[in-house]
């Protein structure tokens, strides 16, 4: 409980109107979109200015109270689920688009800024913001920068990371600190950007954050190859690149993916087929045709059974409807759903799928997958009811079963998800002991009394 | 807290659906408008499932925001997931109102008033007397008036005015034989249409006439019950499904058809998924056979206006009602009448299938959260410099209007089938 006192120094902060303290809103701050137990947090403060968001901090560490920040709260891996009795500060009151610079081409925004409200504010303008998890129709830039999102054009275009240029933040105390600059170079001071992406709101609060802007490509082409088995698929993505071609997206959906969406969407996609790949590229137009040119004849050469190359929007669109109906196909199988996001070097992919394929078995678990084939970020879907105990239990197994095969291709447990506490205890078996003592110092330095989201990336040591 | 626990757990299959993405988020108009996670549906199915896992005990905080909620479909159309946010949402209302039992004033124009459409029938008959001596004309062109004097209950709205004799008393019934089409349709009336907009009852009559199509009008229609469903009162829904079940059952016609997008989702969706035991076959019956006005003048009888029908030259933006578009995805059928209508052009408008914000008692509830929403959308339909605002709704007609005159448009606000009767006869 914390006491009517010190809700009243929040409420003189932030106005009334923006501190809840309900059970009913309590309550709906104790989860996010991963499947981890719920913690009920002891209070709810949603500021609208950038300076009642700085005191806010301060008055959480001058009393003793772990913060969390949320943002739309749809991160995959608990980090927004709060400490018991701790307080939540939303962000989706700060979601002004600050400035979009043509000439240098950045935009400023506040942290609370809807992902695809901003990406289509600067389309208008002709340029571009490539990063665009799935998440985008709701996950602000606050969330994409501490949790580093990636998306669908990863292999083109990179990640969040890439196109961060400057993180202001404030830290425990509720002091201002600006890292980076508006301009493409900068090498005053720290590189604390780098250490503030990803960072999962451990170690500060952003304020504001500067991002890169491009322009935007003047031509696009989608097309689609259905294979018989994994291997023609992977080898195909394997011509591609060796092609010295990089396609925006690079998508795959295996056989049971298939099997989903076309159950679900009958978009008349062959259920037979051992896997598909989804291909966009864009850029100069003379460019694009030749590249898919290319693609499509490498499909072939690799013994793809079909090939679709959309003609023109409404054909892409259809291309694409598949893509993102997979994830919606393979929810409504099962009530729990685990999103999974192990990845592995690009060339691992069929050895990863095979491998994801035994460990449903051996488990007698239902996995879909699908995912980035041109960065090996796969999206092993697990698909159970997390009411039935005994399924869960092997759940939890097949989970350390696809990390263990992911580390051992050389791969990462999260390429987009992030850790939180989903998976914080596993960071020692990709990394080393030092590298989690290194960690701790850091957070210990920056955060003494244990007040920034702990618990999440790495465990709180007594 | 054990009790309630207990009634939930007949919605646990539908919630457990839920997979908590969030998506919602993107599409609910209360949440765009307040940021408040107990306000979208990710937040008020989690508040019901922790009701069932007992995990607090607010019943009362549940239930009033459970109540904040449009009922716009809006983010059942969207969720991945595929979950059945409106039947879970009118369900626990009926689990919480029967646990907590019906507010007083609800109970009054609920069990009182409106399960028993004779006597509903009367005392709006009534209020549309005395209407004219509380409020005065504000905007012509829209028809909407505001109140004399300070009243906690109109505030600042500018609302349409009863009829002065609603359209049951014009027509009381019609029983009309199939005539070119070969065709006969029930007319499902409405409550809006019958007390607050008898000219869209009147121009459906004269439409389905041209298309030489049979109607079968019952009198003393009931109301089609969701205001009281939303209010979690399933004893008066029953009673009103009862009465409107045995006036229809007994007619000769094959499609029910309703100038209300509320009213044929109510109809099409909700009758036969909340109707008692006894009456689920019939209520599934009717069900399979009602359709939307617009849909059936352009799907089944393929109309078109007469050769000599003036063109009256306007330009005209449509606005998709959320019962429409997410519940029956209907929403070309509107824009091709509009389309097909001599004059008219249609000029679309930003994010025209955006909920309007009126959500039947929603707005009484909250009306600075509906009004907030409602300007936004009478903005959008002002920068299209339309002269009509059409929409297949009288609900969406009422919060519009309101929305319009307060913003001082110059905008007329018709249901489709009002611009098609036009051209019969000018
Ligand atoms: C359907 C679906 C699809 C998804 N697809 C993708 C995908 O393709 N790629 C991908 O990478 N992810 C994806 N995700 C995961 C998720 O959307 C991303 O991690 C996203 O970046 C989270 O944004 P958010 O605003 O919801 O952040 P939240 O979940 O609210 O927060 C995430 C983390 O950021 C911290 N945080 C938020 N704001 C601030 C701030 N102002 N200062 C400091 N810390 C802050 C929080 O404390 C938390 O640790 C998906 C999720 C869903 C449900
Ligand atoms: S979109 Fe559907 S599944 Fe996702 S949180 Fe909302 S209701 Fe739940
Ligand atoms: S029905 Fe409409 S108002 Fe209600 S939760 Fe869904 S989107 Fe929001």
């Amino acid at each position: 409980m914390i006491a009517d006192k010190l809700v009243q120094e929040f409420k003189t902060v932030v106005g009334g109107e923006n501190v809840w303290t309900d059970a009913s809103d309590l309550h709906v701050y104790s989860y996010d979109a991963a499947v981890v137990d719920p913690v009920r947090p002891g209070l709810i403060v949603r500021p609208t200015t950038v300076e009642a968001l700085g005191r806010t901090v301060r008055l959480c560490n001058d009393n003793g109270l772990p913060l969390t920040v949320r943002g739309a709260g749809t991160n995959l891996s608990g980090g927004t689920v709060p400490l018991p009795g701790g307080v939540v500060i939303v962000t989706n009151g700060l979601n002004t688009i600050l400035e979009i610079n043509e000439a240098d081409m950045y935009a400023v925004v506040q942290p609370g800024v809807v992902t695809a409200k901003l990406a289509a504010a600067v389309e208008a303008k002709g340029l571009f913001y490539p990063p665009d998890p799935g998440s985008q129709a709701v996950s602000t830039i606050g969330g994409n920068v501490a949790e580093n999102a990636g998306g669908l054009r990863g292999l083109k275009y990179g990640v969040t990371r890439d196109y961060v240029m400057g993180v202001s933040f404030f830290d425990v105390e509720g002091h201002l600190v600006k890292s980076g600059s508006r301009t493409v170079k900068c090498a005053t001071g720290y590189n604390l950007t780098g250490l503030m992406v990803g960072s999962e709101g451990t170690l500060g609060v952003f304020s504001e954050i500067v991002l890169k802007l491009i322009p935007l490509p003047a031509h696009r082409r989608a097309l689609m190859a259905v294979f018989d088995s994994l291997e023609k698929a992977s080898e195909t993505v394997a011509a591609i690149i060796a092609d010295r071609i990089v396609p925006a997206t690079l998508e795959f959906l295996d056989n049971f993916t298939i099997r989903a969406v076309e159950d679900f969407s009958k978009a008349g996609l062959p259920k037979e087929a051992a896997a598909m790949l989804l291909v966009e590229l864009d850029g100069h137009p003379s460019q694009v045709e030749e590249d898919a040119a290319r693609v499509e004849s490498l499909c072939r050469a690799k013994g793809a059974t079909s090939i679709r190359m959309a003609q023109d929007a409404a054909e892409r669109d259809r291309v694409w409807a598949a893509r993102r109906a997979a994830l919606s196909a393979l929810a409504q199988l099962k009530p729990t759903l685990v999103l999974e996001d192990a990845t592995v070097p690009r060339s691992r992919i069929p050895d990863m799928v095979t491998a994801i394929q035994h460990i449903a078995e051996r488990y007698d678990l239902t996995i879909g997958t699908f995912g980035h084939a041109g960065d090996g970020n796969l999206h092993p879907t697990i698909l159970t009811d997390r009411r039935d105990r005994a399924e869960w239990e092997r759940v939890e197994k097949a989970i350390d079963a696809i990390f263990d095969e992911a580390l051992a291709m050389g791969g990462t447990l999260s390429g987009e998800h992030g850790t939180g506490i989903a998976k914080s205890r596993y960071l020692e078996k990709e990394t080393s002991a030092g590298t989690i003592l290194f960690s701790q110092r850091i957070k210990r330095a920056m955060d003494p009394n244990q007040i920034l989201n702990p618990g999440k990336i790495i465990a709180v040591k007594e | 807290m054990e009790v309630l626990a207990r009634l939930m757990r007949e919605l646990e299959d539908q919630l457990v659906v839920c997979m908590k993405c969030g998506m919602c988020q993107s599409v609910c108009p209360v949440f765009d408008q307040t940021g408040r996670e107990a306000d979208v549906t990710r937040g008020k199915l989690a508040l019901l499932s922790g009701l069932m896992e007992s995990i607090f005990d607010d019943p009362e905080g549940v239930y009033a925001r459970l109540n904040k909620c449009l009922l716009c479909g809006s983010c059942a159309a969207n969720c991945p997931s595929g979950v059945d946010v409106q039947e879970i949402f009118l369900k626990a209302r009926a689990i919480l109102t029967g646990f907590m039992g019906l507010p007083p004033t609800k109970r009054l124009v609920l069990r009182g008033m409106l399960a028993n459409p004779s006597l509903f029938d009367r005392l709006t008959e009534w209020g549309a007397r005395f209407q004219r001596i509380f409020s005065r004309p504000v905007n012509d062109i829209i028809g909407t008036s505001c109140a004399r004097v300070m009243s906690p209950l109109l505030q600042d709205r500018h609302f349409r005015p009863l009829a002065p004799v609603p359209f049951h008393r014009q027509v009381p019934s019609v029983d009309r034989p199939a005539g070119a089409s070969g065709r006969k349709v029930a007319v499902f009336t409405g409550c809006l249409i019958d007390k607050l907009f008898p000219n869209i009852a009147h121009s459906t009559l004269k439409v389905m006439d041209h298309c030489g199509v049979g109607v079968f009008l019952p009198e003393n229609q009931g109301c089609c019950g969701i205001p009281a469903l939303s209010s979690g009162d399933l004893d008066t829904f029953h009673k009103l499904l009862d009465h409107n079940l045995s006036l229809f059952e007994a007619g000769e016609f094959d499609r029910l058809v309703t100038a209300c997008a509320t009213c044929t989702a109510t109809i099409h969706e909700i009758w036969p998924r909340m109707a008692a035991k006894r009456q689920r076959e019939a209520a599934a019956r009717l069900a399979r056979r009602t359709m939307d006005i617009n849909q059936f003048l352009t799907a089944e009888v393929n109309y078109s206006p007469p050769a000599d029908a003036p063109e009256i030259p306007r330009r005209v933006t449509y606005h998709d009602p959320c019962h429409l578009k997410k519940s029956l995805k209907v929403f070309s059928a509107p824009r091709d009448l509009v389309q097909a209508t001599p004059g008219c052009r249609l000029a679309e408008m930003a994010e025209s299938d955006w909920c309007c914000g009126m959500g039947g008692s929603f707005n009484l509830q909250h009306y600075a959260i509906s009004k907030q929403i409602g300007t936004k959308k009478a903005a959008q339909i002002m920068d299209t410099r339309a002269d009509v605002l059409a929409t297949g709704c009288p609900a969406c007609m009422i919060q519009i209007s309101d929305m319009l005159s307060q913003a001082g448009a110059a905008v007329a606000v018709r249901h489709p089938v009002e611009l098609v009767a036009e051209a019969l006869d000018p």
